[in-house]
């Protein structure tokens, strides 16, 4: 059973309470317990299983505008006491910083809203079992299919934020999350390729049948790659790989990178960035999301952002300390964006595939090559060849390569956007991009 | 050497009895204790943006019956929480008949020593040189925008308590020193980055104010990016520098390796062994056993002492990397290569220090040979495709060469080869075999652990370079 919280913010308490004894100005304590079982599967046998319990603290003392911080594992109280005044004598002589508080009160989240994060349901290890079972039988059914690897997780967390402000709260929340890797074989390659299913609620996730059956589908796909030419290329990034690119925007528009000035997009709000039909939104309150979150981990409430409307930049993602940098107000963003996405483009999935008569279609990219400094990205990729809207043959071995500035403005959306992630977006085309091979 | 359950409820009688117990009809099995401390000390943006202390402190017990793991971990050290993860492990490996094995060869032999690099220097000390690193930077350059330095060091303490009562000890300093520097000129922006660590205290690595090295490495690599073109974009010849470019073999070749790949067959390699996979005069060993380095370790997180491990001799596949697992699996013994990255995590089998050994040739000679292609001096970082064996990595600083001459330096761009046939293109191996400064961390699975790597400048025949310019 994870701690309640009752426990925990007896722990959290005991923190501040000794915190502020030493004479520390303020503080701010998180504890967190996580307790998650997996099973492993590997060619239809069990491989696998691995239980996890993890306790975590973390404490930041504040002396004025002096600060550092501890964490540990270890929650007995005779070590929080000798880890809380080392980090209170490390404060002492850690020199001020202008920027260092807590944040401030008004931003404070108040109402806290039930998100519905957390299924109480337990999936026994032999129910696991189970899934995985039917999952490997449906992923191996082609004889092409050599190898079939796939796995189960459950997870279960609660925590507590508390800070010498009064603020204290936390709620608990869980993930199911399973996935399956095939490899399928003939006589002239080997190919890997995969599909997973995560959800806060057990009875939302993926039925193991079609996880089996879309992970062989999708390597028997694969087999016979060839290399392609050298050339210039419209491209059409699936689903996995174009919410990557959010990915990149939202680091690139985090106030940290923002205030030390390493972000391409320095000094870019209120200007086009992206193809004046491009919306990104980022939306901590969505029921179930995989991102979403009640308050940000300062604590500070977190409301729907509208980052970019018709392609112009609106919003940093602000922080506390990073905000006071660049004088902003924080908007609830320390730790990142929550349930970030692209709205819907207007052309249907297949209509895009037309759009060209020649298009690179990218299933898979490695490498990371994404300079979040000049906006320079270049990174191998896997796919296919696909004329007049029909997929020809998979294609490995290339690299692809652009520059954030020019490719946000080239991107054109399809209208299927699904929230499997906590970062989404819908089938992406990018025009002009230049592809290495032979 | 700490003592892990000193206080708790448990006697050393009590965990080597439920130890035994648990094993008793296992193949394989142990519990290992993990107690880390390690910090982290960040100057950025002029000011000391932040100061962690962190103490972990934890077990992981697992227990094998043939193919199968059963793993549990927590870090509540108890008699209550250990026999829980005990049922735990008995639950999964319900019909258990092996026969477990006991023999873990010994070692006398220590490649670091045991001390906590954290206390070794004050806190006072860090700051001051954080503090010199950034005013020397911005002094040196007004095209210096932007600066960080990092202090991170750990002392890990670890016992292996197999059944039986054995009992493997190890205690392991880690050090890293990180400078990054972002110029800015005429509205460009480019960072550079280096940094240098290993095994001793801090001060081993600053003698002589070694830390000002560091900066000038960082800040030369971002002044040659300033200058920058397009880098080209096809298949075209390669120098590699010597050193931390060889996180080409890392990736290219090292990962296929691993016997956990081998034994699934799901690695490209895992049919070749005595095959020729590499140009001759090609020689690859994966070393744990190199004095003081980053990816050495006096015993493997499963006990073994580590070894220098020869993967492939003048073109010829050796072996593989193993840990116990896939060693008993694969009908060989294990080569000191079961790595975890901490006591949440299972053994995998990893790379220590993976080195491609000098040859003959000169850098100059490789040069001189090339019409057109690029010469590649530094890296940022890898990664690769197991099963189809294809792998990239990212240059940080490169230079076209044209009619046997180095040219402009050219912008970061990804390099994209197949692992099996890439060493096949290898046409010059160097005279000049260098270590990296000490930096990598290598992941797979989820799990982080540091590695070096080593190796001479080469020549590579046909590769793809992944830029803009057709």
């Amino acid at each position: 059973m994870i701690k309640d919280e009752e426990y925990l913010k007896s722990k959290a308490s005991f923190c501040l309470d000794l915190a502020k004894k030493l004479g520390a100005t303020d503080v701010s304590v998180t504890v967190g317990n996580s307790i998650s079982e997996t099973v492993n599967f590997r060619n239809k046998v069990l491989d696998e299983s691995n239980r996890s319990d993890s306790l975590a603290i973390s404490i930041d003392t504040y002396l004025g505008k002096k600060k550092s911080s501890i964490s540990s594992s270890n929650l007995l109280d005779e070590n929080l006491k000798t880890l809380i005044e080392k980090c209170f004598e490390t404060t002492k002589i850690t020199p001020e910083d202008e920027f260092n508080s807590l944040p401030d009160k008004d931003l404070i989240a108040k109402n806290i809203k039930d998100l519905n994060l957390y299924d109480e349901n337990h999936l026994e290890n032999d129910k696991k079992i189970d899934y995985l079972k039917e999952l490997e039988e449906t992923a191996s059914i082609d004889k092409k299919i050599i190898n079939t690897e796939s796995g189960f997780t459950e997870n279960k967390s609660n925590f507590i934020l508390a800070n010498s402000n009064g603020f204290c709260n936390g709620y608990k929340s869980s993930s199911f999350t399973a996935s399956c890797v095939t490899v399928a074989k003939n006589e002239n390659s080997m190919e890997r390729d995969y599909e997973f299913t995560s959800k806060c609620h057990l009875n939302d996730i993926t039925k193991p049948s079609e996880l089996g059956k879309i992970a062989a589908e999708q390597t028997i796909k694969k087999l016979n790659p060839k290399k392609i030419g050298s050339d210039k290329f419209s491209i059409i990034f699936d689903k996995r790989i174009s919410k990557g690119f959010l990915s990149s925007f939202a680091s690139a528009i985090s106030a940290s990178s923002i205030a030390r000035g390493t972000s391409f997009l320095k000094d870019k709000l209120n200007q086009q960035i992206f193809s004046n039909s491009i919306d990104v939104i980022d939306k901590p309150d969505l029921i179930k999301g995989m991102g979403s979150k009640s308050f940000d981990s300062e604590g500070v409430k977190s409301e729907t952002l509208k980052l970019v409307s018709n392609g112009i930049l609106n919003n940093y993602l602000v922080d506390t300390y990073n905000g006071k940098k660049l004088n902003l107000k924080s908007n609830g963003r320390s730790g990142g964006s929550t349930n970030l996405y692209f709205e819907n483009g207007k052309i249907n999935y297949d209509d895009l595939l037309k759009s060209h008569s020649k298009i690179l279609y990218i299933t898979e990219t490695i490498g990371h090559g994404s300079n979040l400094v000049t906006g320079d990205y270049s990174v191998g990729a896997t796919g296919y060849l696909i004329e007049n809207g029909e997929f020809k043959y998979p294609v490995n071995e290339i690299t692809i390569a652009g520059n954030f500035n020019e490719m946000f403005k080239n991107i054109s959306l399809a209208n299927d956007l699904e929230f499997k992630y906590s970062v989404n977006s819908p089938t992406m085309m990018i025009d002009g991009m230049t592809v290495a091979g032979k | 050497m700490s003592n892990f359950f000193d206080k708790s409820d448990l006697t050393r009688k009590d965990v080597d009895l439920i130890v035994s117990d648990t094993l008793k009809n296992c193949d394989d099995g142990e519990l290992y204790f993990e107690d880390s401390k390690s910090e982290s000390i960040v100057l950025d943006d002029n000011k000391i943006k932040s100061s962690n202390y962190s103490s972990d402190l934890g077990f992981g017990f697992r227990a094998i019956s043939d193919e199968v793991v059963a793993y549990s971990h927590s870090n509540e050290i108890s008699k209550n929480s250990l026999k829980s993860s005990a049922k735990s492990l008995q639950s999964t490996l319900k019909s258990i008949k092996g026969t477990y094995n006991h023999e873990i060869p010994k070692t006398n032999n220590r490649f670091y020593d045991a001390i906590n690099p954290i206390e070794q220097k004050t806190l006072d000390g860090k700051l001051e040189v954080l503090n010199k690193v950034n005013d020397y930077l911005r002094k040196k350059d007004s095209t210096v925008k932007q600066v960080t330095a990092s202090f991170s060091g750990e002392q890990k303490s670890i016992e292996i308590i197999r059944s039986g009562g054995e009992s493997l000890t190890d205690v392991r300093p880690l050090i890293r020193f990180n400078v990054s520097v972002m110029l800015e000129k005429n509205g460009r922006k480019e960072t550079g980055v280096y940094g240098i660590g290993g095994r001793q205290s801090y001060d081993d690595y600053l003698k002589n104010d070694n830390w000002k090295n560091v900066c000038e490495e960082a800040l030369r690599i971002a002044s040659v990016n300033l200058d920058s073109k397009p880098a080209p974009a096809g298949e075209m010849k390669v120098v590699l520098g010597p050193g931390w470019p060889a996180i080409l073999i890392h990736e290219a070749i090292g990962h296929g390796l691993e016997g956990d790949f081998n034994r699934k067959k799901t690695s490209a390699f895992h049919n070749l062994m005595g095959q020729k996979v590499a140009s001759e005069g090609v020689t690859i060993v994966d070393d744990g056993t190199i004095d003081k380095r980053r990816g050495s370790l006096t015993i493997d997180d499963e006990g073994t002492p580590t070894e220098r491990t020869v993967l492939i001799e003048n073109g010829i596949l050796k072996n593989f990397m193993q840990d116990r697992l896939n060693a008993r699996l694969m009908n060989t013994r294990s080569t000191g290569s079961g790595r975890r990255e901490s006591y949440k995590h299972i053994v995998l089998p990893r790379m220590r220090n993976t080195m491609m050994l000098s040859g003959k040739q000169t850098q100059d000679e490789m040069i001189k040979s090339v019409d057109k292609g690029i010469f590649a001096v530094s890296f940022g970082g890898g990664q690769v495709d197991i099963t189809s064996g294809k792998f990239v990595f990212n240059c940080t600083e490169a230079y076209e060469i044209n009619n046997g001459k180095i040219g402009s330096p050219i912008k970061g761009a990804t390099l994209i080869g197949d692992g099996p046939s890439i060493l096949k293109e290898v046409s010059m191996v160097g005279n000049d075999m260098m270590m990296d400064p000490g930096i990598g961390t290598c992941g797979k699975a989820g799990q982080g652990v540091p590695v070096g790597v080593a190796q001479p400048s080469i020549l590579i025949d046909k590769m793809t370079v992944g830029g803009t310019k057709l």
